[in-house]
């Protein structure tokens, strides 16, 4: 029993443990707008879309987040304006620009080799984060929670409808705005706990998982929430047993929660759709 | 070009400043791929009126619609809404909109009532909390639109015509003087269809402005009073039974529209020279009837007597 406490003996477990559940909170807020507006891949992109951000404020002995928050929000404008201009569709645009800033990120740290590896920017490193990388997140993903719980709703409007939106005096463009940088401030924090290569599930199966589970949008995102905050708190208190990479262990337990709403959910679930097929095929012939 | 309802515009000045109106004046719109959707466009319309746009497809009846909600800057000419800039009368909700189906995700994670709530959003304070003043008019928007037994369905559930309600209600609970539609009888039954034309009449009652897209051409005479006419250029504006005549639908949809005319001794032997002319750019087509080369419209409340068979 009492083996089962031994992380929290431990200041970097204990550190690991919430500075993952506050920053997969922050990813599983957003992932619920996402993935109604069917930009679950935008996460991603910007995710690998910060790392130039990073590499560059290595260099310059800035801020990483100030840099990865730049670098986000230029690729998020590049996305919106060649979409904006050109035909194509939004999964070319989306992979056209976050290829190139990944490649520009990896060939800039090959250039001007950088205190941290690939690595650790790829896959996460929450087990090993530094004093200054904590205040850092902290800071970025309170400041992003506390907007979000005021903006929610106004967000919510922007994404079902925009046309109403600006006809109750909302400001689409400006909130748009506000969205992707705190979809950027997300990827940002989210580098450190689950790395680039998994950012893109923290912002989209809590909001899936969610969607399963609720017809009503305030009661989605709480759900939401509560998976990214309780999975990546799990996650990173089991990585310690499995001597796991903490990023692949919440990702994998944000997985199990999904494939449990897959199945069980009460009317969207397989077993719900099984059994209101077989309701209706029961039902006497008129 | 037409300008109608002027001299109504004119008595206005000085009164109440913010009675529901919509001026375009010149308005011409070019989109940045270089397609020019509107050009020189002008028309006014007053308070207590349902104005019926119609116009083929691609003639500038969902830009005017943008344009109204401040979503493209005209290239030259303006908007005025109640005598304010389009953004002014926004910021001060006197405008509603209530959307054609295919721009709404009906998957979205929505009750019948949160989707009504939202017209109260430009109410209520920076949290969005709703009082029990929002409530109220949730619970009277709903009822008016005979949506209050649905009110906790998810929008997705619902039928064509209760989802136009459901629209409708918002626009009602908003409280705006102005409420546009886009094409709100695209996909419903006529017994909705009565039941959406019933409410605007009300609404018009209560000196309300609407501005009603829409192909049905033959129901514009039905309810509207006005009606604007438009294929890139304002082809005509005016009282429907004046300016809602089968020259100006001609004109209007040049060989879009299909086109029967039924008389004469094609159709039988008698001396009735009348003629019925069907004129449809549909399913529901809009029937003049009347002598030959007598191209006035009669409203179908009025029809004549038909012709022995």
């Amino acid at each position: 029993m009492s083996e089962l406490l031994v992380p929290f003996e431990y200041n970097y477990m204990l550190r690991a443990m919430w500075v993952s559940a506050l920053v997969g909170g922050l990813g599983a807020f957003l992932s619920a707008y996402l993935m109604l507006k069917g930009w679950s891949l935008m996460g991603d992109a910007l995710s690998h879309a910060v790392v130039p951000g990073v590499a560059i404020a290595y260099l310059m002995q800035l801020p990483y987040a100030a840099g990865a928050f730049f670098a986000g929000i230029i690729a998020a404008f590049g996305m919106w304006g060649i979409r904006h201009v050109t035909r194509l569709k939004e999964d070319a645009v989306i992979g056209v620009v976050f290829t190139a800033f990944f490649a520009a990120g990896l060939f800039i740290a090959s250039l001007y080799p950088i205190p941290v590896s690939i690595q650790s920017i790829v896959l996460g490193n929450i087990l090993g984060i530094a004093d200054e990388d904590v205040v850092q997140v902290v800071v970025v993903a309170a400041v992003a929670l506390a907007i979000l719980l005021v903006t929610w709703k106004d967000l919510m409007l922007v994404f079902f409808d925009e046309s109403h939106a600006r006809a109750v005096g909302l400001n689409p463009v400006a909130l748009k705005v506000l969205f992707f940088a705190l979809l950027s401030a997300s990827a940002v924090t989210a580098l450190q706990t689950v790395g680039a290569a998994l950012v893109v599930a923290t912002v989209i199966t809590p909001g899936a998982t969610a969607y399963l589970l609720t017809d009503r949008f305030g009661r989605l995102l709480a759900l939401s929430v509560a998976i990214g905050v309780s999975t990546s708190f799990v996650g990173a208190y089991v990585s310690f047993f499995l001597d796991g990479a903490t990023g692949g262990v919440i990702v994998t337990l944000q997985t199990l929660v999904f494939l449990t709403a897959f199945v069980f959910a009460p009317k969207h679930g397989i077993l719900a759709a099984r059994r209101r097929t077989r309701a209706a095929g029961e039902a006497p012939q008129p | 070009m037409l300008m109608l309802a002027r001299s109504q515009k004119d008595a206005e000045v000085g009164q109440a400043a913010l009675e529901p109106s919509i001026d375009v004046n010149g308005l011409t719109v070019v989109y940045p791929n270089g397609h020019t959707a509107l050009i020189d466009v002008s028309f006014s319309l007053g308070p207590g009126t349902i104005c019926g746009l119609a116009g083929p497809n691609g003639s500038g009846k969902s830009t005017l619609f943008k344009a109204l909600m401040g979503f493209v800057r005209p290239a030259r000419g303006e908007v005025r809404i109640c005598g304010l800039p389009v953004s002014e009368a926004l910021k001060r909700r006197m405008v509603a909109y209530v959307p054609q189906s295919e721009e709404v995700d009906w998957n979205f994670p929505v009750l019948v009532e949160d989707v009504v709530m939202m017209g109260r959003y430009g109410h209520m304070n920076l949290l969005r909390i709703p009082r029990a003043a929002d409530r109220r008019e949730v619970d009277v928007a709903l009822e008016r639109v005979g949506m209050s037994e649905l009110r906790n369905r998810q929008i997705g559930e619902l039928s064509g015509g209760q989802r136009k309600r459901v629209f409708l209600a918002r626009a009602i609970a908003q409280g705006a003087g102005i409420i546009l539609l886009d094409e709100p009888f695209t996909g419903v039954d006529v017994k909705t269809e009565t039941s959406i034309v019933a409410l605007l009449r009300e609404l018009r009652e209560a000196g309300n402005l609407m501005l009603v897209s829409t192909h049905n051409l033959g129901s514009v005479p039905d309810f509207c009073d006005q009606v604007v006419l438009l294929n890139r250029r304002l082809l005509a504006a005016g009282p429907t039974a004046e300016t809602f005549t089968q020259a100006n639908l001609e004109r209007t949809f040049g060989g879009v529209l299909r086109h029967f005319r039924l008389g004469g001794p094609e159709l039988h032997e008698d001396d009735d020279r009348r003629a019925v002319t069907v004129l449809t750019d549909d399913e529901r087509p809009l029937v003049f009837y009347g002598e030959r080369g007598d191209e006035s419209h009669v409203p179908s409340d009025q029809r004549l007597p038909r012709g022995k068979p």
